[in-house]
């Protein structure tokens, strides 16, 4: 099984394969439709990221020491940001998800070609990733939070 | 005279530019405007030649600054008819100026029970300061619903008004759908029942030639980096009757006339509401760009704007699959539009890298998202320095992008 960084390091090549901006963007999109989908089920206000261009919801379930993503969004390249996104983080423990840094958004030209609150939209789908990690860490194992 | 943009658009160094390999066009002109030279070129003479605090030092520099930036307040006040300068309040913009009046209705005038009344389009900068205040005094906040084109409904607009009307805060023209609003005529049912009128400038002035005199509104705000001046600088005018009746906003230095440990007697006006060094640069900046626009003639301006917003509605509406969201009989500069099953943060992301700066999203206006049922809309906003081919552009773009999702 892939690492994480192994994963993100795979975003990061495919992504820079591209010289045309619009094959770069018909990717991501291709990308969205791989995500399982998720359906209408998980699209409830509960599981809403805010931001300010499009809507992103996300949930997790937690297997065997793993946490598993699941995510949907109502504009096409967003949902392929989110299934990226899932890409990286689903299947890792949730101490590989916490101790990751995401460089690979910036590394796969992302960051310069989305604005700077759509990028914010990417960094907060990481933020609620971490959180959901966090959330399982602390649930299987409380005394974590004595330390 | 008919205007010469070409000309006009040198004057503008950023339009210059490419973006992406592609000559930018500026269609976001609703979220700010581009600078002129003669903007900066005031900007940086400031602080070349003048800086220094101003209503202080009796040195050189501080009197001229001083004598510069209140020259500035008078070119301020004459290009919106205000009578007198010292009706010109100094803001950080249009937010800080509604915010300061909102304060001081809530520190002073309002009581549990009263009402305010915004309309259903408003910027959440002319609605969240009077929510909470009104959450905050126990008032209750009218929404002046929309009839189907995107105007304000005048009948239902004269049912809200009630004995304990306290304020009505309206925008004079949408950021999102254009929409002029007929403040006249709700300023004048308004003073008929003894009701202050605060208007949100900030999509007018720059297209619109505004007459506070004329409009007789108690209050009018707007900023300057949406009238081509630089960021951080807005104006409240106030008719000198309410800025006598309302609290100071902030308290410091340069807004008091005798302080002792006990007790402060506050500035005459307009200096009561300007605590701490002023934004001088901004005052400058902004005082140039009215002189630039003056200038080029706010007639011209308005003629030249006016044929291209019908241009842009014409080309733009002629597109299979466009759908322009708003269509009121007086509109002005802002065109909010969705592409049949294209989300607009799709299209506005894929517009950007054809070298086109549009908006999309909610535009800071979610409760009218909702009215509208849309998940926020792609908005091309104009100023005199765009042309018919840039709309052409626009239109082109549009095509290639519903290619790309199809």
């Amino acid at each position: 099984m892939q690492s994480i960084q192994e994963k993100a390091d795979q975003i990061v090549k495919e992504l820079n394969q591209f010289d045309d901006w619009l094959d770069k963007y018909q990717y991501i999109i291709d990308k969205g439709k791989e995500l399982p989908t998720a359906g209408l089920e998980i699209k409830i206000d509960e599981n809403l990221i805010s931001g300010c261009q499009s809507k992103v919801w996300l949930t997790s379930e937690y297997r065997d020491g793993r946490v598993y993503f699941k995510g949907e969004s109502d504009a096409l390249i967003t949902r392929g940001l989110v299934s990226m996104v899932i890409q990286v983080y689903s299947g890792c423990t949730p101490d590989e998800i916490l101790s990751f840094e995401p460089k690979f958004i910036e590394q796969a030209g992302l960051s310069q070609h989305l604005s700077p609150t759509r990028n914010n939209g990417l960094l907060s789908m990481i933020k609620q990733i971490k959180l959901y990690a966090l959330a399982w860490k602390i649930r299987n194992n409380p005394s974590t939070l004595k330390k | 005279m008919k205007l010469d943009v070409d000309a006009l658009r040198n004057d503008f160094p950023i339009l210059q530019q490419r973006v992406y390999g592609k000559p930018l066009i500026y269609l976001d002109n609703a979220a700010t405007t581009q600078k002129p030279r003669e903007v900066i070129q005031a900007i940086t003479n400031f602080y070349e030649q003048l800086n220094s605090n101003v209503h202080r030092g009796n040195h050189y520099l501080s009197a001229k600054a001083t004598d510069t930036m209140e020259q500035a307040r008078n070119d301020i006040a004459s290009f919106i008819h205000a009578p007198n300068p010292e009706e010109i309040i100094f803001t950080h913009g249009t937010t800080e100026s509604i915010n300061l009046v909102a304060y001081g209705f809530a520190k002073s005038l309002l009581q549990p029970g009263d009402e305010i009344i915004i309309s259903a389009l408003e910027h959440h900068s002319n609605l969240v300061p009077w929510q909470q205040v009104c959450l905050q005094k126990g008032a209750h906040l009218k929404v002046i619903p929309l009839d189907d084109t995107g105007q304000i409904r005048f009948d239902a607009f004269q049912n809200l008004i009630s004995d304990r009307t306290r304020l009505i805060a309206l925008a004079h023209v949408s950021n999102v759908l254009g929409t002029i609003l007929p403040i006249e005529e709700v300023i004048k049912i308004a003073h008929q029942n003894g009701i202050p009128v605060l208007i949100d400038g900030a999509q007018a002035v720059q297209h619109l030639p505004v007459d506070v005199s004329q409009l007789d509104c108690d209050f009018y705000a707007f900023s300057g980096h949406k009238i081509y001046g630089p960021m951080g600088i807005g104006i409240l005018y106030a008719k000198s009757s309410w800025l006598q009746k309302l609290p100071p906003f902030q308290f410091g230095g340069e807004m008091i006339d005798i302080v002792s440990f006990e007790k402060t007697i506050f500035s005459d006006i307009p200096f009561k509401f300007e605590a701490g060094t002023p934004n001088v640069e901004g005052v400058i900046g902004l005082a140039a760009a009215l002189k630039y626009l003056n200038r080029i003639g706010l007639d011209n301006i308005f003629d030249y704007e006016t044929e291209l917003f019908h241009y842009a509605l014409n080309v733009l509406s002629q597109i299979n699959g466009v759908h322009i969201v708003g269509n009121a009989q007086k509109r002005c500069s802002v065109i909010s539009f969705l592409i049949d099953h294209i989300h607009p943060y799709d299209s506005g992301t894929l517009l950007d890298q054809f070298g086109i700066a549009v908006r999309s999203g909610n535009h800071c206006a979610q409760p009218l998202m909702n009215v509208l049922d849309v998940p926020g809309t792609v908005r091309a906003s104009l100023s005199f320095y765009n042309t018919r081919e840039e709309i052409d552009a626009l239109a082109s773009a549009i095509e290639k992008v519903k290619n790309f999702f199809l």
